[in-house]
C-alpha cells in the first residue's frame, strides 16, 4: 500500500506529461470545426446564376446527378485570401481536369463578375448565394471553404481557409485523387 | 470643479456595459414573447467565427444571419428545440454551448461528479479510521499513581 502511494507522484506526472505533450502538438487544432456533412448527402439548396455573367447557377440536383466527383469552392470577391486560392483552384482543373462548382458567398454580382473576369473562371457552374443562406446549408464558417462532393452527392471532404501553401495542396490531392477526381486517370 | 469631474468619469467608467449588445434594431421581432424566447435560444448558441461568444453577442456575419434563422424558425411555429436542432443539424455538437451528454463527452460530465465522490469516500474512510481507534477510557493503578505524583508536583510550584 504505503509503495502503491509513493509511486503515485510518478503516475501523475506521467499522465500531465502526456496530457501536455497532446496540447502541444502542432497539427491539433482546438479551433477546428468538425463539419456535420462528412459522409451526408448535400444539402438542399437552390442558387440563380450570377446576374450578367453567362455561367449557369448551382443546385443540389447538379451534385446529385454528376458523373465524376466535384469541388464545390465557397468564395467571393471582397475575400482577399481567396484570390490566392484562385490560381490554385485553376491549375487543378487547366492540369488535372476536376470539375469545380463554386458558391459566389454574400457577392455584389458586379463585382463578382469584375473579379471573375480580372483572375479568369476556373468555375464551371456558378451559385450566386446573396443573403448566405446556402452558406449556412453547408455549414461554412466563413470564406473561403471548400468542399469534394463524390459522384453520389455525398460529401467526402471539407477544407476550411485558403487552400494555398504545399501542405494544402498536398491534403486536397490526395482526397481528389482517392475520390478518384482527376480525369488523367 | 475638476476633481468632480474626474468623479463623473470614474463612475461611469466602473458601470457594467450593459450597452454591448450586437443585436441590430431590425433583427428583433416585433412580438415580444417570441423575441424573448430568440434571445433565449441564441444565448444557447456559439458563433462559429468568434468560437467563445454565444450569437446572441456576437458581430460576426454568420452569426448575424442564424439569429435571423432563429427568428424566422420561431414564427414559422418552432418549440425551441426544434429551433436548436435545425441549427444543430447544420453545424454539429459544436455550436451547443451547453454540450450534449453523449459517450463522447461523457469524461467532460462525469469527471466532477467521480472527483466528489472519490473525496467524500478518501473523507469518509479517514473518519471512521480516526474513530475506531480503540481508546483506553479507564487509567491503570499505575498511571493514576504517576497522575497523582504529577499534580502533587505541580501544585509544589516544582515544575518539571
Amino acid at each position: 500500500m504505503a509503495r502503491l502511494l509513493a509511486s503515485l507522484p510518478f503516475f501523475i506526472a506521467l499522465f500531465l506529461g502526456i496530457f501536455f505533450l497532446w496540447g502541444l502538438n502542432p497539427d491539433r487544432d482546438p479551433n477546428e470545426i468538425p463539419s456535420v456533412l462528412i459522409a451526408q448527402p448535400v444539402p438542399e439548396f437552390q442558387l440563380e446564376a450570377i446576374e450578367g455573367l453567362s455561367v449557369p447557377g448551382l443546385a443540389r440536383s447538379d451534385l446529385v446527378n454528376a458523373s465524376q466527383p466535384i469541388v464545390v469552392n465557397v468564395f467571393a470577391s471582397w475575400c482577399v485570401p481567396c484570390r490566392a486560392e484562385h490560381r490554385v483552384l485553376t491549375d487543378l482543373v487547366e492540369r488535372e481536369g476536376i470539375r469545380l462548382f463554386g458558391i459566389n458567398y454574400k457577392d455584389q454580382p458586379a463585382d463578382a463578375v469584375r473579379w471573375l473576369s480580372e483572375l479568369g473562371n476556373p468555375y464551371e457552374r456558378i451559385g450566386s448565394d446573396l443573403t448566405g443562406r446556402a452558406g449556412i446549408e453547408w455549414g461554412i464558417s466563413g470564406v473561403p471553404e471548400t468542399f469534394i462532393v463524390g459522384e453520389t452527392g455525398t460529401v467526402l471532404y471539407r477544407y476550411v481557409g485558403p487552400i494555398i501553401g504545399d501542405e494544402a495542396v498536398r491534403k486536397i490531392g490526395t482526397v481528389l485523387k482517392q475520390a478518384g477526381a482527376f480525369a488523367s486517370e | 470643479m475638476m476633481m468632480f469631474r474626474i468623479l463623473v468619469i470614474m463612475v461611469v467608467l466602473l458601470l457594467p456595459p450593459v450597452s454591448a449588445y450586437a443585436v441590430e434594431p431590425d433583427e428583433i421581432l416585433p412580438d415580444p414573447v417570441l423575441e424573448a424566447r430568440a434571445r433565449d435560444i441564441s444565448k444557447k448558441l456559439r458563433c462559429v467565427v468568434c468560437q467563445n461568444q454565444d450569437i446572441d453577442s456576437s458581430n460576426a456575419g454568420v452569426a448575424r444571419d442564424l439569429r435571423l434563422m432563429v427568428r424566422e424558425r420561431l414564427i414559422e411555429g418552432d418549440n425551441d428545440k426544434e429551433v436548436l436542432d435545425f441549427i444543430r443539424a447544420r453545424y454539429g455538437d459544436f455550436v451547443l454551448l451547453n454540450p450534449p451528454f453523449q459517450p463522447k463527452t461523457a469524461v467532460l460530465w462525469l469527471t466532477p461528479a467521480a472527483f466528489a465522490v472519490v473525496v467524500l469516500l478518501a473523507g469518509a474512510i479517514i473518519l471512521v479510521r480516526h474513530r475506531s481507534k480503540p481508546c483506553a477510557d479507564v487509567l491503570s493503578a499505575e498511571e493514576e499513581a504517576e497522575v497523582r505524583e504529577f499534580v502533587k508536583a505541580q501544585q509544589a510550584g516544582n515544575r518539571t
